[in-house]
């Protein structure tokens, strides 16, 4: 073996004990970097920042005002004739049709549609990601069988399907999550099944498969971190819209059970007494509205930090 | 072209027959019984009995399956459990207001959503680009029933507090009855499903539009010294309006299956709150009956839009 | 039986790809004769080249002796083992001891891996040397083949062309392969890159005792480095002889046209040589033409040829290895540059246009 030995390199303070080693530049922290730099980006990361802050601290939001999001507050919380009582020092953003405080319920609102959002999209790309990567890798009668069953789920007229669902087995927190993450796994498989495909006519797919590395090794090591950057990009949108299912499962009455609030069925509540109560209405929709625009703005910071080829889909610059 | 039609046609029965196996199978094999819930809480276990004879809950499983796929066949979907009608007269009769609803707020979501797209892309990063923008990110974020009640507000409710009441808040006259009342009502509906789909259609032309004006060939053509104007509507957007065509088949196909929120905020008496009112009730064989016709729809809309995209570019039908 | 110095003998190797159509069953329409019958050997410590233009079959081939591909019939025989219709786990072993050079310096190493990691992997895959001890081996190659080992974390997109294939030839010594199939690994690097990496590749021969089987479709560069040559058509060996004789005394057309177009470095020998324009394209593998398949284009070609398809063997006067498929060899005799219908060098009648 005529290779160098490390001993015999020139002594150079560098090279004493080890190799000096030069760190890379990942694409994922080029990435990070550019996403630093957009300003509308890093606004809507804060603001989802304060929102789950907001989700996770709603027991000692509501110790500190003294307010309980289920509790009616007939006495100080409803008008002599019953109806609802605008903001005050009292209610900051008012009461609704039963005296319960609105801005805690809001403030608990956060907690369901946050952890629907997330958790059902996390189970959604999962799911995809793991049924994309078999099709688009294994091809042959595995890729179609699994692309056309894709297909059939997303020929599903989804909200209609969901709602019949529910009817099925009854509203709660787990059917919501479940029945979301059902109609959304597919179209992210769709995605990662095209991907999948056209990495693995990479020639390094092939110097891999010429090294010996088997199936399992060549998915994990050489297919899925070229899939990472879309995955991520999908799942920073897949959110938004899986907070826009839930509040409109909640708003027909399929969604999380009452008395818990969710922005949803505070809505619907509220198509009954806008004419009275325009908090009512403004305050949770509000709080739809803000979620979603951070959301879908950091994704397209994302989509943009990932891949700057790409037209911006809400261009601020 | 021919074996392309057909293998369209054969997969589209293929998911069609898919779709009717599993809502046979979440519906009757499921672990409910609606016979209990037909025959009332008081009834005996006599009568529950009966009443799933009747309904022919009790015979063995295939059987009901090939029993509901021949009525299926026949076009009979059963009768209601709840009302008195057959679901197939339940959904004729709500028909035309679905069908209203969709098709009016089709033809303003394409003008506006285009319209807007087209504008923003022969403008880039102009004024107009930037409200477009900003357009397009608002209804992506807003569910269909948060724009429903906004409208409600301020175009039905402060309108009317102000003296102006051309815009009812719900309700609906068919067409035969009254053209001007039946579009008077259907004003609010048609901007609240139109809204969000305009701002997706806009970002989706706008897209399309700029990615087909930056080829080659319409180069070439300006170089010839063609008008922008038509450079841009004869020659750019020919292509650029094909996944417009297809999106807009989908759409169609989807919607005409219930407008499941915007009937509900609007009180119309659509399919969509057919739907809703039946999930509520436990009425399974008009959902089921909804759920399938709309299944129909998505799939044939697919295969229409299928086929124009083979007849409109002609790799796809050499592929 | 086997010869211990013979390290590879590939024979009547045949590789089709079938078309298949159809609604839902899928039928065979028609099959790509990629590579229909291919039969050589290599020896110890030698360099075998193969040369042909795009099509021919050569990347075929190349994967077929590395079992990328299945054959369709045939027998690829490495150190004496019929290693043809081998499962994947027979062959694991198998796969450090043949080892492939790609390409495409930008698609052969994946963009999201550091080098590393990269030229790791083969130690990684076969067991071979863990944590400290497998990145200092890994720091040791990129020695060798002239890299940086400082740059070990870094990311392909971070090196130039020439140092990307170094890390690719670094990742296939890794194991101290018996033979190495270097599919083109020059054709996509500037030239003045190219004659680094092919000294860096005489170089490790020379000093890890490897054998080769050199690809490309440039005949210049493969004279370089080969001890014999083989020229490939359409699927098929027509010529195979040592270096020298194929360059000096070219016996079949088709090596003879190639060869009539290769650059050479003097412009007054450019300008004094008769070009040989072959008529037409390449045929389609889909459907070759019957006997011969050169006949086509062939500017030497009789009836004989349209019928009874060549057999590679040696044609008298030549020397025991060169060996040729053609009924009507060239002879030192022949003007071919006149009989394919274009005569005289480039730029007019013997006067140069500068």
């Amino acid at each position: 073996m005529s290779a160098v030995p490390l001993e015999a390199l020139p002594t150079e303070p560098a090279h004493v004990e080890a190799v000096r080693i030069i760190e890379g530049r990942s694409p994922l922290r080029l990435a990070w970097a550019r996403l630093r730099r957009d300003r509308v980006a890093m606004v809507s990361a804060v603001t989802i920042a304060i929102l789950v802050g907001v989700a996770l601290g709603a027991p000692v939001i509501a110790h500190l005002v003294g307010h309980d999001p289920n509790t009616q507050y007939r006495e100080t919380g409803l008008t002599p004739d019953g109806l609802p009582v605008g903001p005050s020092r009292r209610f900051l953003l008012g009461t609704d049709n039963l005296g319960r405080d609105l801005f805690i319920r809001v403030v608990y609102g956060t907690r369901i549609s946050l952890l629907v959002g997330v958790v059902s999209t996390v189970l959604a790309v999962a799911a995809g990601v793991a049924v994309g990567l078999a099709a688009g890798y294994f091809r042959g009668a595995v890729d179609t069988f699994l692309a056309r069953f894709m297909d059939v789920v997303l020929s599903f007229p989804f909200l209609l399907f969901a709602i019949a669902l529910v009817s099925i087995v009854g509203p709660s927190l787990t059917v919501s999550i479940f029945v979301i993450a059902f109609f959304s796994w597919a179209a992210v498989g769709r995605i990662v099944r095209g991907q999948t495909l056209s990495i693995r006519e990479k020639e390094y797919v092939e110097a891999a498969r010429s090294l010996g590395a088997g199936d399992l090794r060549i998915m994990f090591v050489d297919v899925l971190p070229n899939l990472m950057a879309p995955v991520i990009v999908y799942t920073t949108l897949l959110i938004p819209t899986a907070i826009v299912f839930e509040s409109t499962l909640s708003f027909l009455g399929l969604g999380v059970v009452p008395p818990t609030p969710t922005w949803g069925n505070m809505l619907s509540d509220s198509l009954q007494f806008y004419q009275v109560a325009w908090w009512y209405v403004l305050f949770p929709g509000l709080a739809l509205l803000t979620t979603t625009l951070a959301f879908n703005l950091l994704g397209d910071g994302v989509r943009d930090a990932l891949d700057p080829s790409t037209e911006r889909l809400f261009a601020a610059s | 072209m021919v074996r392309f039609i057909i293998r369209r046609l054969l997969f589209g029965v293929l998911v069609l027959w898919l779709i009717s196996v599993a809502v046979f199978v979440l519906f009757f094999v499921a672990p409910h019984d609606p016979a209990r819930g037909i025959a009332g809480r008081l009834a005996t276990p006599e009568t529950v009995a009966l009443v799933r004879h009747r309904l022919g809950l009790d015979r063995p499983v295939l059987q009901q399956y090939g029993h509901f796929l021949a009525q299926l066949a026949h076009g009979n979907l059963g009768y209601s459990y709840y009302n008195s009608e057959s679901v197939r007269s339940l959904i004729v009769s709500r028909l035309p207001v679905t069908v209203s609803l969709t098709l009016g707020a089709a033809v303003i979501w394409l003008v506006a959503g285009v319209g807007i797209g087209v504008l923003a892309a022969r403008r880039p990063r102009s004024a107009v680009d930037r409200g477009a923008t900003l357009f397009v990110l608002t209804g992506l974020s807003m569910p269909t029933f948060l724009v429903g009640l906004l409208l409600l507000y301020f175009l039905f409710f402060r309108l009317h507090l102000a003296g102006v009441n051309s815009f009812p808040g719900g309700g609906y006259v068919p067409f035969t009855e009254d053209p001007l009342l039946w579009a008077q009502h259907l004003v609010l509906p048609w901007l609240t499903v139109a809204f969000v789909s305009a701002a997706t259609y806009s970002r989706l032309t706008r897209g399309s539009l700029l990615e087909v004006l930056g080829e080659d060939y319409i180069r070439t053509a300006r170089a010839k010294g063609i008008s922008e104007r038509r450079v841009v509507y004869r020659h750019g957007l020919r292509s650029a309006l094909t996944p417009v065509v297809t999106q807009l088949g989908i759409d169609v196909g989807t919607l005409l299956g219930g407008a499941i929120v915007t009937e509900n905020v609007f009180g119309l008496p659509g399919l969509g709150q057919l739907a809703v009112q039946s999930v509520t009730t436990q009425d399974q064989p008009v959902i089921i009956g909804i759920v399938l016709l709309a299944a129909f729809l998505i799939v044939l809309a697919n295969i229409v839009v299928d086929l124009l995209y083979a007849v409109l570019d002609p790799r796809v039908r050499l592929s | 039986m086997s010869d211990p110095d013979v390290v590879l003998t590939v024979e009547n190797v045949v590789k089709h790809f079938p078309i298949r159509q159809g609604i839902v069953v899928k039928r065979e329409m028609g099959r790509v004769h990629a590579v229909d019958g291919v039969s050589f050997a290599v020896r110890r410590g030698e360099t075998l080249g193969l040369v042909g233009e795009t099509g021919c079959g050569k990347s075929t081939l190349a994967r077929c002796i590395t079992r990328l591909y299945d054959l369709t019939s045939g027998r690829v025989i490495f150190d004496g083992v019929d290693i043809s219709r081998l499962s994947r786990r027979q062959l694991h072993p198998f796969r450090r001891e043949i080892q492939m050079i790609f390409q495409d310096p930008y698609g052969s190493l994946n963009p999201r891996r550091r080098v590393g990691s990269i030229i790791g992997d083969p130690f990684a895959i076969h067991g071979i040397a863990d944590g400290s001890q497998r990145k200092r081996r890994v720091q040791e190659l990129m020695e060798v083949v002239g890299l940086n080992p400082e740059h070990y974390n870094r990311f392909p997109a971070e090196f130039s062309g020439g140092q990307r294939q170094r890390i690719g030839v670094a990742r296939a010594l890794a194991l101290r392969p018996k033979l190495v199939i270097c599919d083109e690994p020059v054709s996509a690097l500037d030239v003045s890159i190219q004659a680094q990496i092919i000294n860096l590749l005489a170089e490790l021969q020379d000093e890890f005792g490897l054998t080769y089987v050199f690809i490309a479709h440039d005949l210049s560069i493969v004279r370089h480095v080969s001890d014999r040559v083989a020229v490939m058509y359409l699927g098929k060996v027509v010529e195979i002889a040592p270096a020298r004789d194929l360059y000096d005394r070219p016996r079949h057309p088709y090596t003879a046209a190639l060869l009539s177009a290769a650059s050479v470095a003097d412009p007054d020998i450019a300008d004094r040589r008769k070009r040989i324009l072959l008529a037409g394209d390449v045929p389609s593998p889909v459907d070759p033409p019957s006997g011969c398949r050169f006949h086509p284009r062939c500017p030497k070609a009789r009836a004989r040829c349209a019928v009874e398809p060549p057999e590679l063997v040696r044609r008298p006067s030549d020397s025991p290895n060169h060996l040729t498929a053609c009924h009507f060899p060239v002879e030192a005799t022949d003007d071919l540059a006149r009989a394919a219908g274009t005569g005289g060098p480039p730029g007019g009648q013997g006067r140069s246009p500068r």
